[in-house]
């Protein structure tokens, strides 16, 4: 009888126990889903007076007389990332393979902990130090390069200062990539000749290639949405970038700097929600069209 | 026998930081034969075949003494380019490592670096190597899918086109069919018989049985030494130590 009720106690624990791991999971998957929503919902008063299209292709943005084109600031925002992951991919590939394959297992193990230390050093000691270092190095070294006098505060300082930030995420992940790709691939690559550089570039690489793509779509979702560095360094003039020299305007920087001010003028909050939504749909398209290459590629290797 | 020696090793001593990997190694592996390596896993037979075509290089922290000769030629200090010396030993490894690339490419890469890159040379060749391994008539068809869409045993014959291409006298095998079904495993063996008229063949290999079907001459290591070796017919019906004879009967793996 004892142990009857000993056992039934256990199934229902068992069974107590997986329901909060189900609740767990379903929180955690609805939470997208919710913010989304929201953001929607949020911004759906200035939807009902504007098309969509109207807002997403116009240039001008004067919420006081009730323009609200967001073309400026996701321009902007593609700007700097591009830029970023333009500086960032190639650093990082280029570190994960010497990480990997030539340098001794001494220096990976030294840098492990310094790029985990890179990865939580809070944004906004990266903005400073955009500004002490990056900004001048701009406006002094970059800019009398194309004999242009600037302020240094442009889409270019953000861009550096965003590559530096996704550094770590991107670099840690491309370690683990290079290094679940077994040795034995190497050795018989070796074998036929080829040379270690040869093995890189052939074959290590291609093999590597989804994770590189799911790499760098990582980083550049992180740089799709960082605002704090990048509103420190990037001017937040409201235009149209025609070039990496000029100052732009991210998407989160529009809503770090305004949201709580003016919103006694008519739809600005609602303008703004919008801004955070399309942000928000953007990283979610980024991120789909990344695992849909992913898939494609891993079936071709 | 004819007995003439491709791969000399002389008091071959390596070690990994301050572990003594392997000990003392001598060895004559006889040309246009089979050679087995046997031993229970962890005796160094892995990294004796492996050293035979320095890739040991790649571990951190080795330090090799000793001398391994091929054809007279110390392959441990040479001016050789280490690439050259590699070419000449197709290596199979334990499960197959297709490159990341089509059937035909896998095969035409090492003809490729080594600088034939006329389209009809590589076709034929390609079709050729692939003959050889008794794969051609099942990929045909299908040349430029990627490797890794085969299936297993067919990936290790495609490894072994692939290390046949580039035109080696020696053919390294590490353990070539422990992940193979029998009648793939079967099909790499009677190729290996095949392929001896040719090639010096070194296969290691857990497998008592396998090493019986297709060795000329054995050598059993243990702890990172050779305990016994010799013509596989003495070897097996007559071994001397009392190690060799217990392995042989089964006693420990």
């Amino acid at each position: 009888m004892a142990l009857q009720v000993f056992h039934r106690t256990r199934i229902l624990r068992s069974r107590i126990h997986s329901s909060w791991m189900t609740f767990a999971l379903v929180f955690s998957l609805l939470l997208p889903v919710i913010l989304g929503i929201g953001l929607y919902l949020k911004s759906a008063s200035l939807l009902q007076e504007y098309s969509i299209w109207e807002i997403l292709f116009s240039s001008k943005w004067k919420p006081l007389s009730g323009q609200f084109g967001m073309l400026p600031f996701i321009i902007s925002s593609l700007w700097v990332t591009m830029i970023a992951l333009l500086v960032a991919g190639p650093v990082c590939l280029l570190s994960a393979i010497h990480l990997t394959q030539y340098a001794k297992p001494i220096v990976l193990r030294i840098m492990h902990p310094v790029i985990d230390i890179l990865a939580g050093i809070p944004s906004v000691i990266y903005g400073v130090w955009g500004v002490l270092v990056i900004v001048p190095f701009t406006a002094d070294v970059i800019g009398p390069i194309f004999h242009k006098s600037i302020t240094g505060y442009s889409i270019l300082s953000g861009g550096i200062v965003l590559a530096v930030m996704i550094i770590p995420f991107i670099l840690n992940i491309l370690i683990e990539v290079f290094r679940t790709i077994p040795e034995e691939l190497t050795e018989v690559t070796l074998s036929l000749g080829a040379t270690r550089w040869m093995v890189v570039k052939h074959v290590l690489i291609k093999k590597a290639f989804p994770g590189i793509v799911s790499a760098f779509s990582l980083g550049l979702s992180r740089a799709f949405g960082e605002t704090i560095a990048v509103l420190m360094v990037v001017g937040n003039v409201t235009h149209i970038p025609t070039g990496a020299l000029q100052p732009g305007y991210p998407l989160p920087a529009l809503i770090a700097n305004n949201y709580g001010e003016m919103l006694s003028v008519p739809m600005y909050d609602s303008a703004l929600m919008l801004a955070a939504f399309v942000l928000l749909v953007i990283v979610i398209m980024f991120n789909i069209v990344s695992r849909w290459m992913i898939h494609r590629l891993e079936k071709n290797i | 026998m004819s007995e003439h020696v491709k791969i000399s090793v002389e008091d071959l001593n390596l070690y990994i930081g301050k572990q003594h990997i392997l000990k003392d190694i001598n060895t004559r592996i006889p040309e246009n034969q089979i050679t087995v390596i046997l031993g229970p896993s962890g005796c160094g037979k892995t990294t004796l075949l492996k050293s035979m075509n320095r890739l040991t290089d790649l571990y951190s922290n080795v330090k090799v003494d000793g001398k391994i000769l091929i054809d007279n030629e110390d392959i441990l200090h040479t001016d050789t380019d280490i690439t050259t010396i590699r070419k000449r030993m197709g290596l199979l490894s334990q499960r197959p490592y297709p490159l990341p690339m089509n059937i035909f490419n896998n095969v035409a890469y090492g003809l490729r670096i080594s600088g034939r890159k006329n389209k009809a040379v590589l076709r034929k060749r390609v079709q050729h190597y692939l003959e050889l391994v008794n794969l051609w008539e099942e990929v045909k068809d299908r040349l430029h899918d990627p490797a890794s869409s085969l299936s297993i045993g067919q990936q290790q014959r495609l490894c072994l086109a692939r290390g046949l291409s580039v035109d080696p006298d020696i053919i390294l095998a590490d353990e070539p069919t422990s992940a193979l079904d029998p009648i793939s495993s079967e099909v790499i063996e009677r190729k290996f018989v095949d392929l001896k008229s040719q090639y010096t063949v070194v296969v290691v290999t857990h497998s008592l049985q396998q090493a019986k079907r297709i060795a000329d001459y054995a050598i059993f290591m243990y702890l990172g030494e050779i305990i016994e070796q010799g013509p596989a017919a003495d070897f097996f019906s007559n071994p001397t130590e009392e190690l060799t004879r217990s392995y042989i009967k089964g006693l420990f793996n």
